[in-house]
């Protein structure tokens, strides 16, 4: 069987950010694979090396810097990439539905028999596309998912759906199908040496919307973020100051004040 | 004018807190376009949650007897049939695990902008959703086109719905598809020697400890303390914890007297799980972390250095 992961480049903030705009000035931002991804890329990795899985290929939408990104989970063991990118993107904040088309249309081509990705993007955090692909694309799907065991004779996933409040729900999903991957499925590789050299010969497949038959249109997103702002703290702690010792004392009299270590 | 539907979530035989909250921002929804609120609850004991949900200004509730547990099949031919048969023109539904499973599915069926994980809205002439991004380190305002729409609210933004309502409730028979996923049972997982649950002090440990052999430094504090050791979600994700330790939304609810965070930013769901704690101490090296919003006192420091003196003062 043929396994789609869908890989997002994420942005994270440092700890001293500007916003410039409608968006955190992108000096102030580092670019990283994200969490959720790197636990469907290993969930991948791991059913071809059982030999469930016959190709692992990875498909992201983003601009050329994502190449980085997804060299790793090439390196970590991927097959191939597929990299959508166009200058209708540049134009704002893509929604669900605007990623989804894209998607669909690699999913068109690859015809895969199970697409794995992480819950959410640690950037946007809409935790929405995979189930709403799931819909467009005709597969079952399951989300939040942080067990899996897939018995391709059957063409059934066992998974587990990781509930609020220490609640796993079982529950055997029918293939082909979607599943949004929690943090914990397993415990992601680091590349190997090996792996990173052998990612440098393997295709990245850049396309743009018109190689997918897609037009601008087709991608248009229902919202726009028109403010960005940094949450005013609530915060009324007594914040501690002084070097570490100075922070240990005041500490310990709380503490001791509240009968803790006394 | 326009409807609201709220759709009210359930495990297990009991309503969830967030459905309650969901009405209260169906409500909010609903007199900002002048039209009616609708609450929708879907399998298990139906005719029990619809009299508990019937709640001052819920107008109409709808029972769909389908199932005990929740099936995201069901739950999507059950909106399907509710969004054809009632004016409502935006969806509130908790943006909780099983909100996840189902919600996206429905705005896309529907061709409907969908917005998750709102904490406040706002509606003049146009739906405008705050929301965080780069991981609670912003807020932003999206404008959403159109004047039918998908959302799911954050728990704990608004606050529950009270009173009681005269709200009509009605069953609806809806026919879903032929089931592709089926839940097959439930398992409680964190067991073990120790439940966080009942502790009075927890020293709770965060990705800031970096290595698991820094996890000594913080397990001296617990003894030095008399504390329990338990820790946020990525320090069980790498197994350097086992699961029973994990505080917020997927591990435990902890309202200790006393709580010291170390090295733990606060993302939302895990100040879900301690918000409830009486004392939060916390140390951090971000002076902008989410705990700090929470904590009654703050150290901005180096872990590695604030804990080892910590230690010192209780040897």
């Amino acid at each position: 069987m043929k396994v789609l992961v869908t890989v997002k480049e994420i942005a994270e903030a440092d700890d001293d950010f500007a916003i410039e705009g409608t968006d955190i000035a992108e000096t102030d931002l580092e670019y990283d694979l994200n969490e959720w991804d790197d636990y469907a890329v290993e969930a991948a990795v791991q059913l071809a090396e059982a030999g469930i899985a016959d190709e692992v290929v990875t498909v992201t939408v983003g601009p050329e810097r994502a190449e980085e990104t997804i060299r790793m989970a090439l390196a970590k063991g991927a097959d191939r990439a597929v990299r959508v990118w166009d200058d209708a993107f540049e134009e704002g904040f893509s929604d669900v539905a605007a990623k989804v088309s894209t998607i669909e249309a690699v999913v068109e081509a690859e015809e895969p028999d199970l697409v794995l990705g992480g819950v959410q993007a640690a950037d946007t955090g809409f935790g929405a596309t995979g189930v709403a692909l799931a819909e467009r694309i005709g597969f079952e799907h399951a989300a939040v998912v942080n067990d899996l065991e897939v018995d391709a004779d059957a063409g059934v996933a066992h998974v587990h759906r990781e509930l609020e409040g220490g609640v796993e729900e079982l529950t055997d999903v029918d293939l082909p199908a979607v599943l949004t991957v929690q943090t914990g499925l397993n415990e992601p590789r680091y590349a190997s040496l090996r792996g990173i050299r052998q990612a440098q010969r393997k295709e990245i497949d850049a396309r743009e919307l018109a190689d997918l038959g897609l037009t601008a249109e087709d991608v248009e997103s229902a919202l726009t973020i028109t403010s960005m702002y940094e949450p005013e703290s609530e915060s009324d702690a007594e914040m501690i100051e002084g070097d570490a010792g100075e922070a240990a004392g005041r500490l310990a009299e709380v503490l001791r004040d509240k009968g803790v270590g006394a | 004018m326009s409807d609201a539907l709220v759709v009210a979530e359930h495990r297990r035989g009991e309503l969830r807190d967030v459905s309650y909250e969901a009405i209260t921002a169906g409500r909010e929804l609903a007199d900002a376009r002048g039209g009616d609120l609708h609450v929708a609850v879907i399998a298990g004991g139906v005719d029990g949650f619809a009299e508990d949900l019937n709640r001052e200004g819920v107008d109409a509730i709808h029972t769909v007897d389908n199932g005990e547990e929740f099936d995201h099949n069901v739950y999507q031919a059950a909106i399907a049939t509710l969004l054809d048969r009632t004016d409502a023109g935006t969806v509130v539904a908790p943006n909780s695990v099983n909100g996840l499973d189902y919600v996206p599915a429905v705005a896309e069926d529907r061709g409907l902008p969908l917005v998750t994980d709102a904490i406040g809205f706002e509606y003049d002439g146009g739906l405008t959703v705050t929301r965080e991004m780069y991981g609670s380190k912003v807020e932003t305002t999206v404008d959403v086109d159109g004047d039918r729409h998908v959302l799911t609210v954050r728990g704990g933004e608004w606050a529950p719905a009270e009173g009681v309502g005269d709200a009509a409730i009605e069953s609806v028979e809806v026919d879903p598809p032929e089931s592709g996923a089926r839940v097959t049972g439930f398992e409680e997982v964190g067991g073990g020697d120790v439940d966080i649950a009942d502790a009075d002090v927890l020293v709770s440990v965060g990705r800031g400890i970096e290595e698991e052999e820094n996890l000594e430094l913080v397990e001296e504090l617990a003894d030095a303390l008399g504390a329990t050791l338990s820790a946020s979600r990525p320090i069980v994700d790498n197994g350097w914890l086992p699961k029973n330790r994990q505080v917020g939304q997927s591990g435990k609810v902890v309202t200790p007297d006393v709580y010291i965070a170390v090295g733990i930013s606060g993302a939302v769901q895990h100040v879900a799980g301690m918000k409830g704690s009486d004392t939060i101490i916390a140390v951090n090296t971000d002076p902008n972390a989410p705990i700090f919003d929470i904590a009654d006192y703050g150290v901005v420091g180096d872990l590695f250095e604030v804990v080892p003196e910590l230690v010192d003062e209780f040897a």
